[in-house]
């Protein structure tokens, strides 16, 4: 940033007429429109870490999670949701969430999984479906 | 698993079955206010007393009383090995932390995922689940046996935060660091990916109920002028508090780490005071942790800690929920196990002092004070308007808004500037498609859950943190770098309890020693090393240096390894004689009356040692019928003699306190002299008291016996009673 002398008595000329409640409401009005957008971006985004975190919740080790991340990341499935990937594997399958998750580790089923959310048109399948 | 406070804690019993440990409750404890009223005194800001602890050294005089401040007191530890550091966490509890807060290893903010097993660390602990849950399950016994709740803590930032909050979640820490402009900052995580994990991590959090704290305090440790950074700090403080309240975070879990901006010799209150009234103003709501100054710490300890009780002055006269502190050691070395211990006493004995102290002080805000405050506040919101009207944050962080060291809006163009599309992580965060899914619970954005779905873990049968029997635990990853290894070495040693001194890790060897070498600096500094070299020391460092006057002398610190053990089978400890009971020694002196002379001889004006073994209000000689006439302090010898003959005195008493050029026991041995000379000494018992004073020291001076440090009247009544009565039976009478 471009260097810039303290001209604090000519900015302050605004706020110098305001009591403390309004200096306050002022600077938490400004700190919630500057994060306002931040949330929105998570809101609507993911990541390799918060996808791992969806697998452990899921009850996958570490190392299970780290590999089906990177795995779904490879096939752009990740703005799907790696658990969503698991889940409907599992379902098409007829293979439990655990199980599902193994077979996927070690690099099966994964044409399956592409082709199910080729084929699935982004909406989530309740009950398992029989597929290769 | 109970602890027993007269053994060790048992490392082996706190690894087994740790697969199957559960954390007991989740979520952030506060003190429970109670207990106000301590011995003869009345607390206005103090909490639930402690079962066991460990009180103040004065707290002898006041019956033994360890009144609990009302906040949280905080304690960061972490050597590297998690080990180590529990042993070091229930001598912190026992002197009153109940916050523990272990600093993670050195570079794991950049680590893709989760640690598993228990490598070593440096700087400080591989966060892992294994190491999470020994240290949990240690602290839930540690606070069983001091009484009150622990909250554990450690960090949810770096490239891994949500993964490493479900892990926090499930395994019962209670209270974690989460900001993402720390990430951003000092971690150059991409800021995308920063904010867009924390998010997830925050929600993760709030479900667990546990306390967040910003980061915002680096700013004061980073920036070239803390003091300058003031109007930066609020508003890193409220980009952190606005984020996670908007993610779904209660306020009252949102705690603002904030610090003291500076120190003396600058005029610190004049700047820390009307900082810290300002963030209270405007931070209204929200939770404050006091952190102690680290940015003005040098390798004195003294120094620190002067800083660090102005600290909790500043703590004292506005507020805090929780009060962290900093080792006095900071400054030179990774903080050892004592000094831990020293910063929480610090903390205790300075926040029970100024107990009260705002219903006995107003703070000035008309004067100089509000001025100072309101100037902060303004020049705050001047910058979040800034921000906000410069295309917002991320735009700002990307032309150096952030630790530029002008007082904002001055702007000396040297802040830190992060690229969005650069720094760890860039390129890794992905829209979520219309058909994202998560089926699990407590997570944060946007997520295709289908029409009449309960809660989101139904779709899998319950995630981990609605049924934790789903936790997959791994024991160990490396074979070679993992607790037991480190266990190994040292087996037989913890067996036999072999003694070696320790700083932090067991069988260390670490020892320091303080010397003045009348020289200067420089020659202090080797002559030091030399020194240590004769004694048989190994690897000795200068860990602190301070000119008394630069040709006069200098203070040296220096730590050295021991390079042998001590057997305790090889160690005799004299066996402390047994005091008779009250009864037995006043029947003993109604049967037969037993009468003494004392003073303090030579030129000794202390009066206090004798006083209190002499008077009946201290349980002294005189609550035993013992009679005693007292001749005052800088008695001669020879009078003391002469009274005694006069009144036919069973016992003469010398306390010596002075020992200066052996004075004492040149003193000892003239009255032992005198009463020989006067053909007296047969009959009278000779005794001598003094805090440098031991039995040994007075035997070899001719007396029968010596009184140190700590001795109580019913412990000279016994001897007098004792040998009296030995010596009668030694001549049959």
């Amino acid at each position: 940033m471009i260097q810039r002398p303290d001209d604090f008595a000519k900015r302050r000329a605004l706020l110098a007429g305001l009591t403390e409640e309004q200096l306050k409401e002022r600077f938490w009005s400004a700190a919630f429109s500057v994060v306002a957008p931040l949330v929105e971006l998570a809101r609507q985004h993911t990541s390799p870490s918060i996808e791992r975190s969806v697998l452990l919740r899921m009850g996958f080790s570490s190392i299970e999670a780290k590999t089906i991340v990177e795995l779904c990341a490879e096939r752009g499935l990740l703005g799907k949701g790696a658990g969503h990937v698991v889940l409907k594997y599992a379902e098409a399958r007829g293979l439990s969430i655990k199980a599902a998750g193994e077979e996927l580790c070690s690099k099966k089923g994964w044409n399956v999984v592409q082709d199910l959310f080729k084929k699935g048109g982004g909406v989530l399948d309740t009950g398992p479906k029989k597929e290769d | 698993m109970t602890l027993d406070p007269r053994k060790k804690i048992d490392i082996e019993e706190v690894l087994t079955d740790l697969e199957h440990y559960r954390p007991r409750r989740k979520g952030w404890r506060w003190r429970e206010a109670d207990g106000r009223k301590e011995g003869a005194f009345e607390y206005r800001q103090a909490s639930k007393r402690l079962k066991n602890s460990v009180p103040l050294p004065a707290a002898r005089h006041f019956g033994g009383i360890d009144p609990q401040p009302d906040c949280v007191i905080t304690t960061e530890i972490a050597s590297g090995r998690f080990e180590d550091d529990i042993r070091r966490m229930r001598m912190a509890a026992w002197h009153g932390a109940d916050h523990i807060m272990v600093i993670r290893t050195a570079g794991q903010s950049h680590y893709d995922g989760l640690i598993e097993g228990t490598p070593e660390g440096v700087g400080g602990v591989p966060i892992s689940r294994k190491q999470l849950r020994a240290t949990r399950k240690a602290l839930d016994m540690i606070e069983d046996e001091v009484g009150r709740p622990i909250n554990f803590h450690s960090y949810v930032s770096g490239v891994a935060g949500p993964e490493i909050a479900v892990l926090f979640a499930e395994e019962g820490v209670n209270g974690a660091h989460q900001d993402p402009q720390y990430n951003v900052l000092y971690r150059n995580v991409n800021m995308y990916r920063s904010f867009v994990d924390a998010a997830v991590a925050k929600a993760i959090m709030a479900s667990a109920g546990m306390l967040q704290i910003d980061g915002a305090h680096n700013a004061n440790a980073t920036a070239r002028e803390a003091f300058k950074v003031m109007p930066e700090l609020m508003v890193q403080h409220a980009i952190n508090c606005a984020f996670s309240e908007s993610v779904g975070m209660p306020k009252d879990s949102i705690c603002l780490s904030t610090v003291p901006p500076t120190a003396p010799p600058a005029p610190a209150l004049w700047l820390d005071l009307p900082y810290a009234v300002a963030l209270r103003k405007m931070f209204e709501g929200y939770r404050f942790r006091a952190q102690e100054n680290t940015r003005y710490i040098e390798s004195d300890a003294r120094e620190a800690t002067v800083t660090h009780v102005l600290n909790l002055l500043v703590s004292r006269l506005t507020s805090a929920h929780i009060q962290s502190t900093i080792t006095p050691d900071e400054g030179r070395n990774v903080p050892w196990h004592y000094n831990n211990v020293a910063a929480i006493q610090t903390a205790k004995q300075a926040l029970v002092g100024m107990d009260g102290l705002s219903e006995l002080v107003k703070l000035a805000e008309e004067g100089p004070l509000g001025e100072k405050v309101r100037e902060l506040m303004e020049r705050a919101v001047l910058f979040m308007e800034e921000i906000r009207d410069s295309g917002g944050y991320f735009e700002a962080v990307s032309r150096g808004f952030f630790v530029d060291s002008g007082f904002y809006p001055e702007r000396n163009g040297d802040g830190i500037v992060r690229d969005p599309k650069g720094g760890v992580g860039h390129g890794t965060i992905v829209p979520r498609d219309a058909d994202y899914l998560a089926p699990v619970c407590h997570h944060f954005g946007y997520n295709a859950l289908p029409d009449g779905t309960g809660r989101p873990c139904d779709l899998i049968g319950g995630c981990t943190l609605c049924d934790p029997s789903k936790i997959v635990y791994i024991d160990e990853l490396d074979e070679q770098d993992n607790v037991r290894t480190r266990l190994e070495p040292f087996r037989e040693h913890r067996q036999r309890g072999l003694i070696r001194p320790e700083v932090q890790w067991y069988g260390d060897g670490m020892i320091s020693m303080t010397m003045f070498l009348p020289v200067s600096e420089n020659l202090a500094e080797y002559a030091a090393v030399a020194i240590a070299e004769r004694l048989g020391l190994l690897d000795p460092e200068v860990i602190h240096k301070a000119v008394m006057h630069p040709a006069e002398g200098t203070l040296i610190e220096l730590k050295a390894m021991v390079p042998f053990d001590i057997d305790p089978e090889s160690i005799k400890i004299p066996e402390k004689p047994k005091t008779l009971s009250e009864e037995e020694i006043r029947q003993a002196v109604s049967r037969r009356p037993l009468h003494a002379v004392a003073a303090t001889v030579g030129e000794d004006e202390h009066s206090v040692g004798m006083r209190e073994i002499i008077d009946i209000k201290h349980g002294g000689l005189e609550k035993f019928g013992i009679r005693v006439s007292y001749l005052g302090t800088s008695v001669p010898v020879e009078k003391l003699v002469d009274a005694a003959i006069e009144t036919d005195a069973d016992a003469i008493l010398i306390s010596t306190i002075i020992t200066h050029a052996d004075i004492h026991r040149k003193n000892m041995k003239r009255l032992h002299e005198l009463c020989v000379e006067k053909g007296i000494r047969d009959r009278l018992l000779l005794v001598s008291g003094g805090t440098q004073v031991t039995d040994d020291i007075a035997r070899e001076c001719g007396m029968d016996a010596g009184f140190g440090r700590g001795t109580k009247g019913i412990d000279v009544a016994s001897f007098l009673v004792r040998e009296r009565e030995a010596r009668s039976a030694n001549r049959g009478v």
